[in-house]
């Protein structure tokens, strides 16, 4: 279930995810690597208690151990206050323009994805390009934010299946296994 | 011991490596102490018997991308300016960021822990003055500091290997342990080094190599520098903390921002300090004795806003990084770089005199230069590499090839950068955090010293990366120096950040004494790297714990330590 975006939104990023992430050989595109997906949960973290800003510890069970990253971590007032003014915006609100007003995230993305075109979905991909690079404020924040998607744990929305971390022969968070010291020292 | 007058014996004032520290040895001596961290705790439980909270994890968004250990930059923005003619500042927002969190800068490095040289306590008596700077000799040498190197590698836990560094001064015996598994990029590197007639050496590093302190060995999961350990194998900060808590004598407050230190009416006697709680109420705290230990950037603004211990006009002047030259190789097959320690292996050749380097300082209008450690390191996370690649297609063919992460080898120098009276923290006259305090601004520019180090060793070290194997190599330098002023107008990224509250004899010249004391202030010392008169070309961490362990066991009146020579 979408927490912030539209269908057609998430339509859209996904679609222009797999411009900035293309798929090649066995690397999947930014579509397929859920980066629509981590993007939601992201503007939508404080949809959920504790929102979904920082990841539990310390395993996620993917190598051994209880999985724990899924238990998010509860926000300091302060926290809170930087992490809703990133996605929301300032608004106009005191505590959050101490040092002037802040566009969130959510502004960004919503009149970014409306700024790329109602026909978005269905022109070519060299147009797709051409409309992502003539918005570069929209670019900018979700090519970052598609690579955290992309190859970040996955309990933040994307990377599923750690699909993005099996493409460029990255394991990922390892611990409680680790490595053994002939692992770290030789040659594969 | 605490007389009714005082809530606690001392108030200590961050809980990093230099805090942590103090509260160890002074609750050792019996005293009572207050630890005030103005971010929040992720590091142990306050309770007994003081376990992890499960907080840390081998996760780059948490680490990396949301700022989990602070400072978030939206709340507490730094700036950043090289000189007058860039105005105000040129940037607001992360500016040489360290942890703040319980555990402070200790909680995010991999641990490389060296000590000094004896000629970096007397660099101006024995190599000499550079002009454009005030090169000075410390009030301490290495003889004095041995027992206290000893004691602060037997407290974090270093694993070493003694007699492995040609360079390295006398010492009193062997490490705690010995040293943990080379990274396969180090074992390229530092035989190609040797080849060239290069001395590198197991670094010295405060991660278990082998159980230790009740912690467990460390299991090489490879989110090591800027993540922090999640199975407590790393020594600082959490060691000289447990240590404290153990004595039921440390009361750690969490979310307790100081915002002024409290004097008495005479102005040379600290009180205590006021601190803003969690819910942004006002507390006063007394001590007999008010340790500052914020850190370098931290402590000069603290006592900037509280106007006090500035008679010399020094606080927050002589700021110093080091100089990073990075040389990067790329290698044509996988060197796994995310298993182990992020690094393995040092060379100090670099800091070492002689005729070649000699005459080519003297080449570029300076007597001598020295530039500092080299680290043989792997490269960073799939997160960070993504972004540094451009978007499009060649995006994922990088990413496939992972010529920037996973076959890349790193050479980080970590030059010693001159003290310039010019190079400083002050207050910011508009950016504010959001306690709604001046936020700390560091001025700073390069000495030719430092660009003429690092043009004289870069081609160097490209020469060991090839050798090692390097089919590519390149380098890049923080501050940068390619293109014209206007585009060298980046901070630099160094964490390692010294010298605003010099220490020295003589109160015109220097702000705390030999034993770290406050010349303008009796009861109060400073205990992180903010005293260091030159930065040297070693990391900072362990010279901070073993100064800290000696100014502590002074103030406290317990003997100082005295050590012998190894047989």
């Amino acid at each position: 279930m979408l927490r912030f975006l539209t269908e057609h939104e998430h339509a859209v990023l996904a679609a222009a995810a797999d411009r900035l992430i293309p798929p090649l050989d066995a690397h999947p595109g930014g579509a397929a690597l859920g980066v629509a997906d981590y993007v939601d949960r992201l503007l939508g973290a404080f949809t959920f208690d504790p929102p979904l800003i920082f990841a539990g510890g310390p395993f996620s069970g993917r190598a051994g151990g209880e999985a724990s990253f899924g238990k998010f971590l509860t926000l300091s007032r302060h926290e809170e206050t930087a992490w809703r003014t990133r996605i929301e915006g300032s608004r106009g609100m005191a505590e959050r323009e101490f040092n002037g007003p802040t566009r969130g995230w959510q502004a960004i993305y919503r009149e970014g994805i409306a700024a790329l075109g109602d026909d978005f979905l269905t022109v070519a991909g060299a147009e797709q390009d051409l409309r992502l690079r003539a918005n570069p404020e929209l670019r900018e924040v979700f090519y970052a934010h598609a690579c955290e998607g992309a190859y970040g744990p996955p309990e933040y929305g994307g990377n599923p299946g750690t699909a993005g971390w099996i493409a460029i022969d990255f394991p990922g968070d390892v611990q409680p296994r680790g490595w053994t010291d002939e692992e770290v020292r030789g040659r594969d | 011991m605490t007389d009714p007058a005082h809530d606690y014996d001392a108030v200590i004032v961050g809980t990093g490596p230099a805090g942590a520290t103090a509260a160890d040895v002074l609750t050792a001596a019996g005293w009572s102490v207050i630890m005030l961290e103005k971010g929040r705790n992720h590091l142990l439980s306050l309770d007994a018997p003081f376990a992890p909270l499960g907080h840390v994890s081998n996760d780059e968004i948490k680490f990396f991308s949301r700022h989990f250990l602070g400072p978030d930059p939206f709340l507490e923005p730094r700036t950043y300016r090289r000189d007058d003619g860039d105005g105000d500042h040129l940037f607001a927002g992360e500016v040489n960021n360290l942890p703040s969190t319980v555990g402070g800068g200790g909680f995010h490095a991999d641990g490389k822990l060296p000590r000094f040289r004896a000629v970096d306590f007397k660099a101006r008596s024995e190599l000499g003055p550079i002009e454009g700077s005030d090169i000075v000799d410390w009030p301490v040498d290495y003889d004095e500091m041995e027992p206290y190197y000893a004691e602060a590698e037997n407290l974090v836990g270093v694993a070493g290997r003694a007699g492995a560094n040609p360079f390295a001064e006398w010492r009193s015996g062997e490490y705690p342990m010995p040293p943990g598994a080379d990274m396969f990029g180090a074992v390229l590197t530092t035989e190609a080094a040797q080849r060239l007639g290069y001395n590198p050496y197991p670094a010295p590093t405060g991660v278990n190599s082998v159980p230790y302190d009740g912690r467990p060995a460390c299991n090489n999961c490879g989110f090591c520098g800027f993540f922090g350990c999640p199975i407590d194998a790393k020594g600082d900060p959490v060691a000289p903390l447990r240590n404290a808590l153990r004595t039921g004598r440390c009361d750690i407050r969490p979310e307790s921002y100081v915002e002024r230190v409290l004097l008495d009416a005479s102005g040379r006697t600290a009180r205590g300090v006021r601190y803003l709680d969690a819910d942004g109420n006002a507390h006063e705290v007394t001590g007999r004795v008010v340790v500052v230990a914020g850190g370098a950037w931290e402590t000069p603004r603290l006592l900037l806003r509280s106007e006090i211990a500035n008679s010399s006009g020094l606080v927050g002047r002589y700021l110093m990084y080091h100089f990073q030259t990075y040389v990067v190789g790329s290698f044509p097959f996988r060197l796994h770089g995310h298993r182990g320690r992020s690094v393995t292996h040092l060379h100090d050749d670099h800091m070492i005199l002689d005729a070649d380097n000699l005459a080519f300082a003297k080449e570029h209008g300076l007597p001598y230069f020295r530039a500092g450690i080299v680290e043989h390191g792997g490269g960073g996370h799939p997160i960070l590499e993504g972004q540094y690649t451009e978007p499009g297609i060649a995006h994922t063919r990088e990413m496939l090839d992972s010529k920037m992460r996973d076959r890349l080898w790193a050479f980080t120098v970590q030059g010693e950068d001159l003290p310039q009276i010019t190079n400083q923290i002050d207050l910011d006259p508009r950016v504010r955090d959001v306690y709604g305090f001046p936020v700390g601004r560091a001025t700073y520019d390069v000495h030719a010293h430092e660009v003429v180090a690092s043009r004289y060793y870069a081609p160097k070290l490209a020469e060991i990366m090839r050798a090692a194997g390097a089919e590519q190599t390149f380098s890049i330098t923080s501050p940068r120096l390619e293109g014209d002023r206007a585009a060298r107008d980046g901070a630099s990224v160094s964490r390692h950040i010294m010298g605003t509250c010099r220490m020295g004899d003589d109160p015109r010249s220097s702000v705390v004494d030999r034993w770290q004391r406050f010349h303008d202030v009796e009861n109060m010392i400073c205990t992180d790297s903010s005293v260091f008169p030159t930065s040297t070309g070693y990391g900072p961490t362990l010279t901070i714990v073993a100064l800290a362990i000696r100014a502590c066991r002074a103030l406290a009146g317990v003997p100082p330590l005295q050590s012998q020579r190894a047989s």
